[in-house]
């Protein structure tokens, strides 16, 4: 499947990335370089492999269900641009 | 035309534990904003994700008390979207082997029959925090305290017809995750969370109607106004000849209606992907075993034991069970008052409607278990009547102390010397002597309701504590007499 010039649009917008006019058909050219490789690995047959989520054989270890963190509200507020109330401020959203 | 309902609901529980899913900050509700906040709950570069054992304990609890399988090899993946109440840029949430499988739940309905409603699936992920738009002009202050707290999201299948089905199933839920201790319950502090998804199709059809799904439903109240007003507006907009388009919507109570929430031209993509700093969540049998050890007594087995072992009828049993605290107080009025269906009436109606009135749960009850169970002791020895009994009710939930200090202190206790009670009655008849007349000769049609007239006065003249049966009696014989 090869992504046209608007596919790769969309994606740059939901990963919230300002592509320039410049960059997108280079862009859109490396991305069907790497789903050609993908498209490659779909003909090998993978029936009776179950998909692997994580490249480690290992399984999670769990935590005990206890508050270890103290607040550092002061610390963390003083790189964000603006505060106020204890609040971080944003521009303003309205969904 | 003939309409048929059709809703499935998404219940987002927040789970009880001390701490964050991921992160070890304190998960209470309420406390300064972003003083809850730790560096993995702010999305730092860095930073790892330690699944909470306590979570996940809570779900396997859910999955095993809804006869659900429970996923044994769990993945967590990433579902990317950005809005500012959620710094990491994605939510971790579990995709395609949640931690829940396939389940159900019965619930009661009003007549008293019982539906079965399918749950799809539960699935363990992290809530975002919150994002206060009123108070900054021209921006949006965030609180990431609640970001990062457990969320348990239960699915239903498309199963139920009706808002008041809907607002069963949730309650059921509800009094569920309350029974199981994995979830506080409180709704007006977000504890459980609704979205609604509601269509109709004409009473027949087999295929499912588009469906809007309204967000954030807050209250059982709520849940059932906006399903209504929901179904109606789908309704009123294809007999006109519209048609439903697929669309998320906001309830607005000031209005009853929902409304579209503003939503950008193209649809969500959330690009799932497994999480890779988190490893697959083994669930082992041991575990499990563990798990459904500590299982308490729940809702529908209750229900069924109530009945059972108290005779009572199927609605007001699944009342009585419908919470752990309600059913445990009921039992121990039961326990020492003796007779339950009386203790069912007392709790469910009087106890009821004083806590209606006075807004609070019965584990706040002014009027204890055992206080109740020991006035219903009196009713049935006879020492006050039934009526007699609300005055002693109320004079405990003001404080008054048990039944038995009460009625001494006020001196209600019952008259049932006959000797006095005729004595009142003599009194009471020498002072209506006219009424008398009249009632003799009255023909026996027109008898009853004078003959109420005098077992008023009497017990107006006794205040209340002569036991009406022997007033009944005697009272019957003097004027027959």
């Amino acid at each position: 499947m090869a992504l046209e010039r608007s596919d790769v649009e969309k994606i740059a917008h939901l990963a919230r990335l300002g592509l320039v006019e410049a960059d997108l058909p280079r862009t859109t050219e490396a991305l069907n370089s790497i789903l050609g490789l993908v498209d490659l690995m779909q003909a090998v047959d993978t029936s009776g492999i179950e998909p692997l989520a994580h490249p480690l054989e290992a399984n999670q270890r769990l935590r005990a269900d206890a508050v270890t963190e103290r607040n550092h509200r002061e610390a963390y507020q003083s790189i964000a641009p603006a505060v106020e109330n204890g609040l971080y401020l944003v521009p303003k959203v309205i969904d | 035309m003939q309409w048929e309902v059709v809703i499935g609901l998404e219940i987002h529980t927040q789970l009880a534990t001390q701490s964050k899913i991921f992160s070890g900050s304190a998960t209470t509700f309420g406390s300064e904003p972003n003083t809850q906040a730790s560096l993995i709950d702010l999305g730092m570069p860095g930073v790892l994700p330690v699944l909470n054992q306590e979570a996940v304990r809570m779900a396997v609890k859910f999955g095993l008390a809804i006869d659900a399988e429970i996923g044994q090899h769990n993945v967590f993946a990433r579902k990317n979207y950005f809005y500012p109440d959620l710094p990491k840029g994605y939510q971790i949430s579990q995709m395609e082997l949640p931690i829940v499988g396939k389940g159900h739940l019965d619930i009661t309905l009003e007549d008293g029959t019982v539906k079965r409603i399918g749950v799809t699936r539960a699935h363990l992920e992290e809530d975002a925090g919150k994002s206060l738009h009123e108070d900054f002009s021209g921006a949006t202050g965030i609180d990431l305290n609640r970001a990062g707290t457990p969320l348990l999201e239960i699915v239903s299948e498309p199963d139920m017809r009706s808002a008041k089905e809907a607002v069963a199933y949730v309650k059921a839920i509800h009094a569920l995750v309350r029974y199981l201790g994995i979830c506080d319950g409180n709704m007006a502090e977000g504890s459980l969370r609704c979205d609604c998804n509601v269509s109709v199709r004409p009473k027949g059809q087999v295929e499912f109607g588009t469906r809007c799904e309204i967000k954030n439903v807050n209250s059982f109240r709520f849940i059932e106004k906006a399903i209504n007003s929901e179904v109606q507006r789908q309704i009123e907009l294809i007999e006109d000849g519209g048609k439903v388009i697929q669309q998320t919507r906001l309830y607005d109570p000031n209005k009853d209606e929902t409304r579209a929430m503003r939503s950008k031209e193209e649809a969500n993509d959330y690009r799932y992907f497994p999480d890779p700093d988190l490893l697959p969540v083994v669930i082992e049998n041991a575990f499990l075993d563990e798990v459904r050890a500590q299982l308490p007594e729940l809702p529908p087995q209750k229900r069924e034991r109530f009945q059972e072992q108290f005779g009572l009828s199927v609605y007001d049993a699944s009342v009585l069970a419908s919470s752990r605290e309600q059913a445990d107080y009921f039992e121990k009025v039961v326990s020492i008052g003796g007779d339950a269906k009386l203790a069912a009436n007392w709790v469910m109606v009087e106890l009821g409607s004083l806590l209606n009135k006075l807004g609070v749960d019965i584990d706040q009850a002014p009027v204890s278990a055992e206080q109740l169970g020991g006035m219903l002791l009196r009713i049935k020895d006879n020492t006050i009547s039934g009526k007699i009994a609300k005055m002693v009710f109320e004079a405990m939930a003001n404080g008054e102390g048990s039944a038995d200090e009460v009625i001494e202190a006020r001196g209600l206790k019952q008259v049932t010397d006959s000797g006095a009670i005729e004595k009142v009655l003599d009194e009471m008849l020498a002072a209506n002597a006219e009424q008398v007349e009249q009632y003799r000769a009255a023909d026996e049609a027109k008898r009853g309701k004078m003959f109420g007239f005098f077992v008023g006065q009497a017990m107006k003249a006794s205040k209340g504590k002569a036991n009406p049966q022997q007033v009944n009696q005697l009272l019957k014989s003097k004027l027959e007499g």
